[in-house]
Parts: structure tokens; sequence; C-alpha cells
């Protein structure tokens, strides 16, 4: 094997159609988009040169700073919200249910096989108020509350979103961290348990020290899936009421596609490629220390 | 490695390398075209339609044409429909007039302002001097030429509707509580307070679309202002944040704080604010002459008898009048340049002479064509319409008409913030000015 990857013309043989597809389907339309950055208009009206003008407008453009925020709240409680009860469930998998847990695993993780639209429709049917109360508002109403607009005020159309997208994915990170507590020693965990160590305290000492590269992963993993969210923003809220839940993702892409300002677009496009460098540097210099240390 | 075996991996390599590089072609695609049928340079080789899937009144139009009246046209250039939803419609659009393959004719777009761009770009046929060659300039109503004119600047679009806007009541629910049809706002906010009292929804209206609230915001203006009440903000004479236009959005919040619009407004969409009318359960629906359509098919509850029209009503002390009626070309059809040649300007002759009758005749919908067939059964509501148009002086456009696609976005996804009071009428024009950004 050490020959092949030896011979220069073999790996080129090896990795050249694969670098050539990735090179001509990503890397010339990521840096293509970056090249808009520098100029204004559409494809139907042409382009001009304009400099760093979209830079100018991003910082000073309230819609870009509504964006950003709900973007990194969004992004902050999701992760929160997915890994804590994700890790919760596979806590739940390893300890209480143990070998009877495939059932639950597999139900669990159902949700993340639906596609979004379907599951974003159901809970828009699910939050309804008109023009007939969904399941919820019937629920609130057996207690003698009136009704809610769930949609109709930010806060509670952001407070779906997040129920929603929890419910979604905490399924496959329950998996995810499941598999990182499989890995940790029986042999440990038993003299942690011959010490005294029990419920709280072993899960404390011993589990989450142990499962922690898992479990930054899982948050990398998150962070990184949530800074980009779209999907299910556009089939549950479409951004809003108003633009109160648009994220920097549907944000860039009315502006390129529905308003045809290519530039600004690709410009709004680089501040969130940024924005997810910065985090996954952070991310993977604290995980790198946390692991030396460890 | 042996000789040999390097001479087996080498051999085996080739056809590797060749099916490799002939994949990355492939996926890298000098897909030229794309979506069009567009032949090599003399023009379009099948009649190519682009319908908004929420219209199926011109596909279904132009359906029937294609089997009855046009049947010759279509046996030459067969017409083939695909649909687009109108959320995403302006994409589809943009997408294809980058590539050079627009359809042979489309719905010209969601704002008024992607077709200028399109026709500015010379993709667009001049659909006067076209009709005027092809000797069927009379076919069209100087009404509806001159709605698109005062739209696009010039004629460069087929008004397969002719609409007026206006509210719709419902008859039996009017009498039941003692009211007349409004004639001037005040009388219509009273109507709102019988009917609250008497427990009937007032109003019918889409939040999630927006535009059925934001109509109501540009009609105010026109009857407070006056007709060029909007052209002033476009031509950066007046601002929406001006105190005389910020009263007109909170008249229509007050609608909504009073709760005239029902339950979880912003989620009501098109259909359902429809439904809510045409089974009953409300009294009045603000709504284009399209809706004739919906009115007169046997799924309309209410009957088409037992439903009225009145024009927007007239604010006292106001420069406009109700005598304005509010009117639009529904969903104009733009002609690729491209895609013209003579078996398209068949179609478009037969579209001409045939058209009105036949949106007439089958949806009982007003076009802007005029109709060449007198044995045309006009159902009564329609007729009655048509007489309200004759009567009316004079037409305006609507609130968003003259703004580009970013403002007329903001306008309507804030629309029911704006009744529901999560946002102040202040904050609501203050973000549209923001983007019309004069």
């Amino acid at each position: 094997m050490n020959n092949v990857f030896g011979n220069k013309r073999a790996v080129l043989v090896f990795v050249g159609p694969a670098l050539l597809i990735y090179t001509v389907i990503m890397l010339v339309p990521v840096l293509w988009s970056l090249g808009y950055t520098l100029f204004t208009g559409s494809v139907i009206t042409g382009f001009e040169f304009s400099g760093l003008d979209n830079f100018a407008k991003l910082f000073s453009d309230p819609k870009v700073g509504e964006a950003l925020l709900f973007t990194l709240k969004y992004a902050v409680i999701l992760t929160v919200g997915q890994v804590l009860v994700g890790y919760a469930l596979s806590l739940l998998y390893v300890f209480w249910l143990r070998k009877a847990s495939s059932l639950v695993r597999t139900l669990v993780f159902f949700p993340i096989v639906l596609p979004t639209v379907a599951v974003s429709l159901l809970f828009q049917k699910m939050f309804e108020v008109a023009p007939q109360n969904g399941i919820v508002n019937e629920f609130i109403n057996l207690f003698g509350l009136p009704s809610v607009d769930w949609f109709g005020s930010p806060d509670t159309a952001f407070l779906v979103l997040v129920v929603m997208d929890i419910w979604r994915s905490m399924g496959f990170y329950a998996v995810l961290l499941y598999a990182g507590l499989l890995d940790i020693p029986e042999e440990v965990m038993e003299s942690a348990r011959l010490d005294g160590a029990g419920g709280w305290t072993l899960i404390r000492r011993i589990v989450i020290p142990m499962s922690l590269p898992v479990l930054l992963s899982s948050i990398i993993f998150s962070i990184n899936g949530t800074l980009k969210v779209f999907d299910s923003v556009l089939a549950l809220t479409n951004g809003g009421p108003g633009s109160s839940t648009t994220p920097l993702t549907l944000l860039m892409f009315r502006t390129a596609f529905s308003y045809g300002d290519y530039g600004y677009g690709s410009t709004i496009a680089l501040l969130l490629t940024v924005i997810c460098l910065l985090v996954t540097i952070f991310i993977f210099r604290s995980s790198r220390r946390d692991l030396t240390k460890g | 490695m042996t000789t040999a075996r390097t001479a087996r991996l080498r051999r085996s390599l080739v056809p590797m390398v060749a099916l490799a590089g002939a994949g990355a072609l492939v996926l890298t695609g000098c897909s030229a075209g794309g979506g069009g049928s567009e032949g090599s340079g003399d023009g379009a080789s099948e009649f190519t339609y682009l319908s908004l899937t929420e219209n199926t009144a011109v596909a279904d139009i132009l359906t029937g044409l294609s089997t009855g009246a046009c049947k010759a046209e279509n046996d030459a250039l067969p017409l083939k429909i695909t649909n687009q939803p109108q959320a995403s419609f302006d994409q589809q659009l943009q997408l294809l007039a980058g590539q050079d393959a627009l359809p042979t004719i489309f719905a010209a777009g969601n704002t008024p302002q992607l077709a200028k761009d399109l026709n500015d770009n010379g993709q667009l046929l001049d659909i006067q001097s076209t009709f005027d060659d092809l000797g069927v300039s009379d076919d069209l109503l100087p009404a509806a030429t001159s709605t698109i004119e005062s739209l696009y600047g010039s004629v460069i679009a087929l008004p397969t509707e002719f609409n007026v806007e206006g509210l719709w009541y419902n008859k039996q629910i009017l009498e039941q509580n003692g009211i007349t049809p409004p004639t001037t706002w005040d009388e219509l906010t009273d109507a709102a307070a019988t009917l609250k009292a008497a427990g009937v929804q007032p109003f019918s209206a889409s939040g999630e679309q927006g535009w059925p609230l934001t109509r109501l915001v540009g009609n105010y203006l026109f009857r407070t202002i006056g007709p060029d009440a909007l052209q002033k903000v476009a031509d950066g004479d007046a601002k929406l944040t001006d105190p005389e236009y910020v009263e007109a959005a909170a008249a229509v919040a007050e609608l909504g704080s009073e709760g005239y619009f029902g339950e979880g407004v912003g989620s009501i969409d098109y259909d359902t604010s429809l439904n809510t009318f045409t089974t009953g359960k409300a009294a009045f629906l603000y709504m284009g002459s399209w809706a004739l359509s919906a009115f007169n098919a046997d799924t309309n509850e209410i009957g088409a008898e037992n439903i009225g029209f009145v024009a927007f009503p007239d604010v006292a002390g106001g420069e406009g009048s109700n005598a304005q009626l509010a009117a639009n070309v529904g969903v104009p059809i733009a002609v690729s340049k491209k895609a013209y040649n003579e078996k398209v300007g068949a179609w478009l002759s037969c579209i001409a002479d045939n058209y009105g009758a036949a949106s007439l005749g089958d949806q009982g919908v007003l076009s802007g064509f005029t109709v060449n067939d007198d044995a045309v059964e006009v159902p009564p509501l329609t007729a009655e319409l048509q007489t309200t148009i004759d009567e009316s002086s004079d037409s305006v456009l609507w609130f968003e008409a003259l703004f580009d696609a970013q403002a007329t976005t903001t306008s309507q996804t804030n629309a029911a913030q704006l009744v529901t009071g999560a946002i102040t009428p202040e904050q609501f024009m203050e973000l549209v000015q923001a983007d019309l950004g004069n």
C-alpha cells in the first residue's frame, strides 16, 4: 500500500476525479460567491462593481443585526436543548432501560428521518388556532384557559420552533451520546460503584468526564447545524411573524433570490461562514485543551 | 509491485480515469437551457406556459382553448404548462432569465419591477406593437392596457384578468343585522361593531398572505390623500411615516384590535379566508373580482345571489372618492421575445380573439380582452360587477404596486402583526419606508 501512496501518479488518479468534482461544484461556487460580494445587481439587470459598499451596508443594516441575533439565540438555545435532552435520554438508555432500550431508541430516533416539511406541517396543525383549534389549544382550553395564537407573536413562535427542533433531533443526539456512553469501560464503573459512588455522583465524577469527547463532538455538530438553520424555519414560520424568526440563512436567501441582490446576499453568506468558522475554531481549541488535561 | 502488476493496474486505471472524467463532465454539466424549451434561435418549439400554482384560471382557459378555438395553433405548437408556487415564482423567473431560458409565456411575477427589469434587458415581447402587426389590437380593452401601462410603463403583458377590488358582503347577514352596505368608513366600522356584538365575525382576511390587509391600508390612503397618494411616496415627495400616512395604518390596526378579523388572522391562508366568507362565517371580504369564479362555483355555500359588492368606502374629509375603484390586471402574462416566432404569433392572435369569451363563459371572470361572442352567458353577479365598473370614474392601484420586491415582502409579512397589535402603525410604516429607501 505504501508503494501505491508513494506513487504520485497513482495518488493523482485516485484523488483527481473526486478533487475535480469537489472543486467544480464546491470551491468554484464558493469563490464565485466571494467575488459577488464586491458587486451589486442581479442576473437580469447585470452586475456593477461596487467595492466594499456591501460590507458597509452589512454593518449598518438593522435587518442583519436582527437576523444575527436571532441566529445566535436559536443556535445557543437549541444546542443546549438538543445536547441536554439527548444526553438525558442516553443516560436513560444506559442506566435505566439497559437492554430494553432498543424500542425506545428507535421510537425517539424516528422523527429525524421524517421530512422537515412534514414535521413542520404537523406542528403547524398542532399549534393552530384558526380556522380550528389544534390539539395544544384544545388541551389548554381543558383547564379553562383561552386559546393562544402561537404563531402570532415572536416569543411564542420561537418557542414552537425550539420545541419542534428539539423533538426532531433529540433522538439523533441520544444515539450519538449513547454510543459514547457504551465506550466507558464497565470496570471503571464497577470500581467506582465499589468505592461507594452511586447515582448522581457516578454521573458527575465518572460518566460526564469520560464521555466528554463525544459530548464535545455533539456540541460542534449541533452548533454548526443550528447556525445554518433554514428548512424548519422556512416551513414552520416562514421567518414570521414579521421578520422576528428570520435567521441569517433565510435573510441571505431572500436577499439574493427574492430581491435579486446577489452581491449583498453573498456578503451575508460570508458573514455566516465567518461565524461558523469562528465557532468551530473556538470549540476545537477548547476541546483540545480539555482532552490533554483529561 | 511487479512490472506485470503495475501494467495490470495501469490497464485497469485507464478506463477508470476515463469514466471518472466523463462522470465529472456530466456532473459539472455544460447543461445549457435547463427549464426552457426554446429551439436554436428560431423561437419556441412548444408553447410553454409557466403558471402560478395558486392560479389555475389562466391554465384552465388556455387548456380549453387548445382543444377548442385554438386547436390548429395547438397542433402546430403544442401547449405545455408547468407550475411554480407563488412564493418562489420570482426566483424561478430570475433563474430562467439568467440562463436565457424563459418559457414562451409566463406569469409576469409578483412585483411589477421584475417584469420591468426583464423588459429593460430586452427579454420581453412588446405586446402593443406585436398586436398591431397581428391586427388584433382591438381585442385589448383600453382600461386594461392603461392599467398595464401604469404598472409597467408600456404594454408588455397580456391582461388575462381585469380585476376591480372592493368589499364583498353577505347580503343575508347584513339584512339580519339591519345594516345597509357601507359607503363611508364610519358606516363600515359601525357595521363591524354591530356584527361583532351580534356574534358574527365582521371581516375575513388572510394574514398569512398579508396583502388582503395591506390593500385596506392602501385604499384608505387613496380615500384620504387621493389617488396619487402612493405615487407621491414612490417619487419621494412624501413618506409613509408622515402622520397622514400612518393614520391609514392606524385605522386598519384598530379593526384588528377590536377583533374584527377573528382569531389567529396571521395563520389564515388565502383559501381559508375565502372559505370563511363563502360558508357564511364572515360578513365582509376584501377581495378582487377574480374571486367571482369561486363565488359562481357550486362550492359557494351562501350562493352567488347572496353576495353583494361595494367599493372601498369614503373617508370623511378625504380627497379621494369611492368612485375610484382599485383595479389590477390579476396575473398578467408576459411573452418571451426570444421564443417569439410565427407560430407563437398565431397562438397570441387566437388568444386575443377568444380569451375574453372563454374567461367570462367558463369562469365568470372579467378579462382585459374584448368578448367576441355574444352567446356567452354572464352570471348575474358578474354582470352586476360589470355595471359597477362601467359606472366608476377612475381607477387606483394597490398599496405595494409601486414598491420593489423587498418593500413588498416587508409590507406583506408585517401586515398580520399590524392588526394583531404586535407592532404599532408607526413601526409598520417605518419598516416599509426603510426598505423603500428614499
